[in-house]
């Protein structure tokens, strides 16, 4: 046996003939969860109606513990693999109770009939997404949430070895994108179940995800593990976006730094300063930010908004190249706006700066203007 | 948890059983309602003589034996596949509304069948049974080929729909148009056919579409499972281990077949089969195809023996079958669509 469950070999994927992306190279352990991020339209679902089969593969194959998906039926394919996709449920009149039913299709006789193993088991999978107290409800009468576990909850029930999910948390609120993602990580962890799911959310992925592959363009450029790929470089080249808007460490998004010459310049510190640093560039206020230590939140976000940020490494005293850089800049501006600094042994010199702006006359009045502690 | 699930689907069943016992003792109250109305009047007693003992007088035996329990068993049989076949189409196109009538089903198979009957008649003196399902099946057929070269190219159902009505005009006129022309007394009775009606309906009729149809019934019924799929959408189907392809041309053969073969006996009949299987549905308040399948055929018979018995009774002269499934079956499709529209909205 490979020691991948789940591989793709040599495969490319498109729609009528038309090779979208080629050269596919899938490797996946057991009760690994594989997350596919990438902008919009660029592929992610064709990827994953793909390796369901619900699209042909144009070339390549891919193979769940080295059997061959192509060479598979659909009924051998159904008690391997579990689906959840973005199309609607069509169906009328099912309760959840129904829909998860559904999930033991591949095992029930010619009718379809449950047996008492299939109904416990559709309770057990219920229990799993929190769920049961729903399965008497119309299922076209729940909201996205809860629409989307009773969908977990289906594929759980069909017991399979893998699940593809196709963007399962878009239109959730956080809570349930949480709720949902983790339901998702015990599984994987506990039954070894392997999970392949295209998301939008790549604070998420980086946080679920063992395994990370970027889609955009015609091949794959990047597959990895979270650490490997989560690097600006990559991040910024795959979506397309500005430097320093997407920061790797918080997953957390800026919007783009104001443009223009700036005239004001941010004395901040420990965290004082982000609700400003956002503040300036909602108004459209180009501004300068300074002097802050490379491990200060505030640093992270100054980063992304302020045109130019003076910064000093960790734990040393304020040097005089960050300090005459600083006040270079502050001489530059019309306004200093101070937000706070918790003043220590190491940065004794902001005390200093604070000062030459208020001899300067740029300090502004009710900009909380202290000296801190 | 469970106990309140076992009291829910203690409930269902309970609904199940009292909507299938209606049905049946609809059935059989319309049926011997029907056996007892007629023009010539026979009373209860007699009419049980010359059903079981086959005693009595010999213009009632022939009253009861030839006209009357034909037609009723007709009415019965092809009422029930016509609504089976409304159920298939609905499941195919995933569209409450379609059905043989609205997609022009029932009228290319009428057009076929006229044809045949038209060009068959001037080589050899009489038409078989079998021959007339088999132009009413391939009529049926190509009218859904055409239906689904429709669907390709347009995506809304809405569309889709129209364009099966306007199938249906263009196979409408053509018959009427070939009916005119044909002078032989043969086809006299064509045009009556064409209207739609379930008398005249001879045993060796009978047995033919009663076979046809049972059989599909059975068919169909195996068939709950796959269709229980895919009634969730085909995708989802797919991934629970139907054959998807292969399931879409059994069922558009099953659901052309049973049209086919209701056209060549009764002539198109209108609303039964959009009618009928959402009326079950809500009965039931489910629609899970192994309760809809053999209710929708049980309801479909009620419906059109009911249909029937207005037909021959309401006035001196008898109304087409059409006429009347038409006047209680579209209101409730109208309803239908309101409601659908106003849960949407």
């Amino acid at each position: 046996m490979n020691e991948y469950y789940f591989r793709t070999e040599d495969l490319s994927v498109g729609y009528h003939g038309n090779t979208l992306i080629r050269d596919i190279e899938i490797r996946v352990k057991a009760g690994d969860i594989l997350t596919l991020i990438g902008p919009n339209g660029s592929g992610k679902s064709t990827i994953l109606k793909s390796i369901t089969k619900h699209l042909a593969a144009i070339r390549g194959d891919s193979f769940i513990a080295d059997a061959s998906v192509k060479g598979m039926s659909y009924k051998e394919l159904s008690r391997k693999l579990a689906v959840v996709l973005t199309e609607r449920i069509k169906g009328e009149l099912l309760t959840c109770w129904d829909v998860v039913a559904t999930g033991r299709y591949p095992y029930t006789n010619t009718l379809g009939l449950l047996s008492q193993e299939d109904r416990d088991k559709v309770w057990a999978a219920l229990e799993k997404v929190h769920a049961a107290e729903l399965a008497n409800r119309d299922f076209t009468a729940i909201s996205d949430g809860q629409r989307q576990r009773i969908l977990l909850a289906r594929a759980i029930c069909q017991e399979p070895e893998i699940i593809v999910l196709d963007e399962p948390t878009s239109f959730l609120d956080i809570r349930h994108k949480l709720e949902l993602l983790s339901i998702l990580r015990t599984m994987a962890k506990e039954k070894g179940i392997t999970v392949i799911m295209s998301l939008h959310e790549i604070d998420f992925a980086q946080k679920i995800a063992d395994k990370i592959m970027c889609v955009s363009g015609e091949t794959i450029r990047h597959f990895g593990t979270p650490d490997e790929i989560f690097r600006p470089e990559i991040i910024n080249d795959l979506y397309g976006i500005a430097d320093g808007a997407y920061n790797i460490t918080f997953g957390s998004v800026e919007m783009p730094r104001p443009k223009g010459e700036p005239k004001t310049f941010v004395i901040s510190g420990c965290g004082s300063g982000v609700g400003t640093f956002r503040r300036l560039q909602k108004e459209g206020v180009p501004f300068y930010a300074g002097i802050l230590y490379e491990n200060d939140v505030d640093c992270q976000v100054a980063r992304s908004l302020a045109a130019e940020v003076v910064t000093e490494r960790p734990f040393v005293p304020i040097s005089d190249t960050a300090y005459d850089r600083a006040m270079e800049l502050m001489k530059m501006c019309e306004t200093v706006i101070c937000t706070g600094v918790p003043l220590g042994e190491t940065n004794r010199r902001m005390a200093e700066l604070i000062q030459e702006a208020r001899s300067l006359g740029l300090l502004r009045d009710g900009e909380g203007g202290t000296d801190g502690k | 948890m469970n106990q309140l699930s076992m009291s829910h689907s203690g409930v269902r069943r309970v609904r199940y059983g009292v909507v299938f016992a209606g049905l049946i003792a609809a059935l059989v109250l319309l049926v011997v309602w029907n056996i007892n109305t007629g023009s010539v009047h026979i009373s209860v007693g007699n009419i049980a003589r010359i059903i079981f003992l086959r005693q009595g007088e010999l213009s009632e035996v022939n009253i009861v034996w030839k006209l009357r329990l034909p037609r009723i068993i007709a009415a019965a049989v092809l009422g029930g596949g016509l609504a089976l076949s409304g159920f298939l189409m609905q499941t195919f196109f995933g569209n409450p509304i379609a059905g043989p009538f609205v997609l022009g089903i029932s009228s290319g198979s009428k057009l076929f069948v006229a044809i045949t009957m038209i060009v068959a008649l001037q080589y050899i003196p009489f038409i078989s049974s079998w021959m007339m399902v088999v132009a009413a099946f391939v009529g049926a057929l190509i009218a859904m080929g055409f239906v689904l070269l429709a669907a390709r190219s347009i995506r809304q159902m809405s569309m889709l729909l129209v364009a099966g009505i306007m199938i249906s005009y263009i196979c409408s006129a053509i018959t009427e148009f070939l009916i005119n022309f044909a002078k032989d007394s043969d086809i006299v009775n064509l045009h009556n056919w064409s209207q739609g009606s379930f008398s005249g309906t001879k045993w060796s009729d009978v047995y033919v579409f009663t076979a046809i149809i049972l059989v599909c019934l059975v068919a169909v019924f195996l068939m709950s499972k796959p269709i229980n799929a895919y009634q969730m959408g085909e995708a989802y189907a797919q991934s629970m281990g139907v054959n998807v392809k292969r399931f879409r041309v059994l069922l558009i053969l099953m659901s052309s077949l049973i049209a086919g073969c209701v056209t060549a006996f009764a002539g198109p009949i209108s609303f039964v089969g959009i009618a009928v299987p959402h009326l079950i549905k809500m009965l039931l308040k489910t629609a899970k195809p192994i309760l809809v399948i053999p209710a929708s055929f049980l309801g479909g018979a009620v419906f059109c023996l009911f249909c029937d018995y207005i037909a021959r009774m309401a006035f001196e002269n008898e109304l087409s079958i059409s006429t009347v499934t038409a006047l209680l079956g579209a209101p409730v499709v109208i309803a239908m669509l309101i409601r659908r529209h106003g849960s949407k909205a």
